[in-house]
């Protein structure tokens, strides 16, 4: 406790560079994963914009990155990331990756969700001549909507997760702070109340998720 | 909605549909010619897979032909390119089995969809709005949620959002093959009403006889892709001439016996059986009673029945009939001097 007590202004910037990292990475993530997410729906063959090639592009492209483990994936961007963001530590650094790695997982979850739409609806949609943008933003996103709140609260989980790995390898925040001060200083009660603070986050997170979801689903 | 000169308002010629499908060609439509005229109430009938699916989002342009020409109006969907193929849709309303209702959306929000592809501002889509929902009995469902409702209000939800951008044309897909026998009748109701007093011409694709009895006007008859039989509904169900149509016609007529019925009336009947067609003449029970008495001739009613269709008398009766051979002949040429058509069972 005298730690905390003595270093507070140090953990309050590690829980706020972990925030940091994991709103901007939701946000970016969130934004281009839905937009990848949405092309390996309609371009899929037999979908809206039924599209062969377009989709097997997409389809390789999400194949190979998603599976690569991240603590490999942020290493092997640096190059990438050092021409973007100037630098390859810090939590910019961290966002940067963070971001391009999560939208890739986020491509599958919106794809999935919008699976479970009726194709009926969209039909239905492009029977009183809704043109495919339209449909995608007034059908496919309100009508998928519950499955992808929840999809988006789940990745949310993950990046909070890679967040602590990106911490240790020079990216800060509470994974960097309960590496640093706690485990190599063999000082427990900083790992394990570290490990609450994130523990907090990820409910909250999930609590707000599972709120909103339900409000979608009317249940 | 009867006036007197009848104006193509939907055209198909030599209308087909090929897919294919990782199992080789499918051809869904084949070679299908159907005029509908402005007012009407065409109904397409036919078993799954018949193609009558294809054909209906062929008229909406969701499906495009493989070859053929389709009209609607004045324009030849199969030469416009995809943008303009979208304000046709605006002007061609369509309902489904499975109503496809915005989930997301309440029962306002999904009559208001189309108003709102269509460009319209706020206040005259809650207007045309309100006047739908009026017009389908649910105004005060307006601000529920699809899965709040009966399947019968869906359906008529659907209907309310079809008809929003005022359409000359209205495609129903079988649109009661998922309610009850009550619902169905409410809905077919409906429809009606939609043609009578909004004059909008409609095409249902069914494979419920009761609903083509109930509404249509004119049958088109599918089998495999084909319109084997078409004409006024009285004239195809009457005397249906291929045997799709017949079974049709059997699955809510009484008709011929089919062979599984015919084996069991054989077990108890030992003379020679035949089925007459009931026809529109005055006292035709007599005169076909009178036909066999006259010469002697035991007739057994065993199988059939009469029904109506469009106010007209439709069915079918089996007679088992004993006596002399050449007596039974006589009898039945007699039937087909009074314009009786029979037909004797094997």
């Amino acid at each position: 406790m005298d730690f905390f007590l003595s270093n507070t202004d140090v953990f309050i910037t590690a829980i706020g560079q972990t925030l940091f990292m994991v709103v901007v990475s939701i946000v970016v993530a969130g934004i281009l994963g839905l937009a990848l997410g949405i092309g390996l729906y309609v371009f899929r063959p037999g979908n809206l914009l039924s599209n062969r090639a377009v989709f097997t592009v997409l389809n390789v492209v999400v194949n190979i990155v998603r599976p690569i483990p991240f603590v490999i994936f942020i290493a092997a961007i640096q190059p990438l990331t050092t021409q973007v963001v100037g630098t390859t530590i810090g939590p910019n650094a961290a966002a940067f990756a963070l971001s391009l790695a999560a939208a890739f997982a986020v491509s599958r979850i919106v794809e999935q969700s919008l699976v479970g739409i009726d194709p009926g609806v969209i039909e239905a949609a492009r029977a009183v001549g809704a043109g495919p943008i339209r449909i995608i933003f007034t059908v496919l996103i309100p009508e998928g909507l519950g499955p992808l709140i929840l999809g988006y609260t789940f990745i949310f989980v993950g990046i909070v997760d890679m967040s602590a790995q990106a911490g240790i390898l020079g990216g800060g925040g509470l994974g960097d702070f309960a590496v640093a001060y706690g485990s190599q200083r063999y000082n427990w009660p900083v790992v394990y109340i570290t490990v609450a603070v994130i523990v907090v986050i990820v409910q909250l997170g999930q609590f707000a998720g599972n709120a909103l979801a339900r409000k979608a689903l009317r249940r | 909605m009867t006036s007197a000169v009848s104006t193509p308002l939907v055209r198909l010629e030599g209308v087909s549909k090929v897919y294919d499908t990782p199992a080789g060609r499918r051809t869904a439509v084949d070679d299908v010619s159907l005029t509908v005229n402005e007012g009407e109430i065409v109904g397409v009938i036919g078993y799954s897979g018949a193609g009558k699916s294809t054909l209906v989002r062929l008229i909406n342009a969701l499906e495009l032909p493989t070859s053929g020409r389709v009209f609607v109006g004045d324009s030849e969907l199969t030469a416009l390119p995809e943008r303009s193929l979208r304000a046709v849709r605006q002007g061609i309303g369509m309902i489904f089995q499975q109503f496809n209702l915005f989930r997301s959306r309440t029962v306002a929000g999904n009559v208001a969809y189309p108003l709102r592809v269509a460009g319209l501002g706020k206040a005259e889509r809650d207007a045309r709005t309100a006047e739908l929902l009026d017009f389908v009995g649910l105004l005060d469902r307006a601000h529920s949620y699809p899965e709040q409702l009966s399947g019968g209000q869906k359906q008529r939800v659907g209907i309310a959002r079809a008809l929003a951008t005022n359409p000359r044309l209205l495609l129903a897909d079988e649109a009661t093959s998922a309610l009850d026998p009550e619902t169905t009748a409410d809905v077919l109701a409906l429809l009606k009403r939609v043609n009578r007093d909004l004059g909008v011409t409609i095409i249902v694709i069914t494979h419920e006889m009761d609903a083509i009895r109930a509404i249509a006007d004119r049958v088109a008859v599918m089998d495999s892709g084909r319109i084997v039989e078409s004409g006024p509904v009285y004239d195809v169900f009457s005397k249906p001439t291929t045997p799709a149509a017949a079974r049709f016609v059997r699955s809510v007529l009484q008709d011929r016996p089919s062979p599984e019925t015919l084996t069991r009336l054989r077990q108890n009947h030992d003379g020679r059986i035949a089925t007459v067609q009931v026809a529109e003449i005055p006292g035709f029970i007599g005169v076909v009673t009178s036909a066999f008495t006259g010469q002697d001739v035991a007739a057994d009613l065993i199988f059939g029945g009469i029904s109506e269709l469009q106010q007209r008398p439709v069915g079918a009766l089996t007679y088992e009939l004993s006596g002399d051979d050449a007596r039974i002949d006589a009898a039945l040429a007699d039937l087909t001097a009074r314009g009786i058509d029979w037909i004797e069972e094997n």
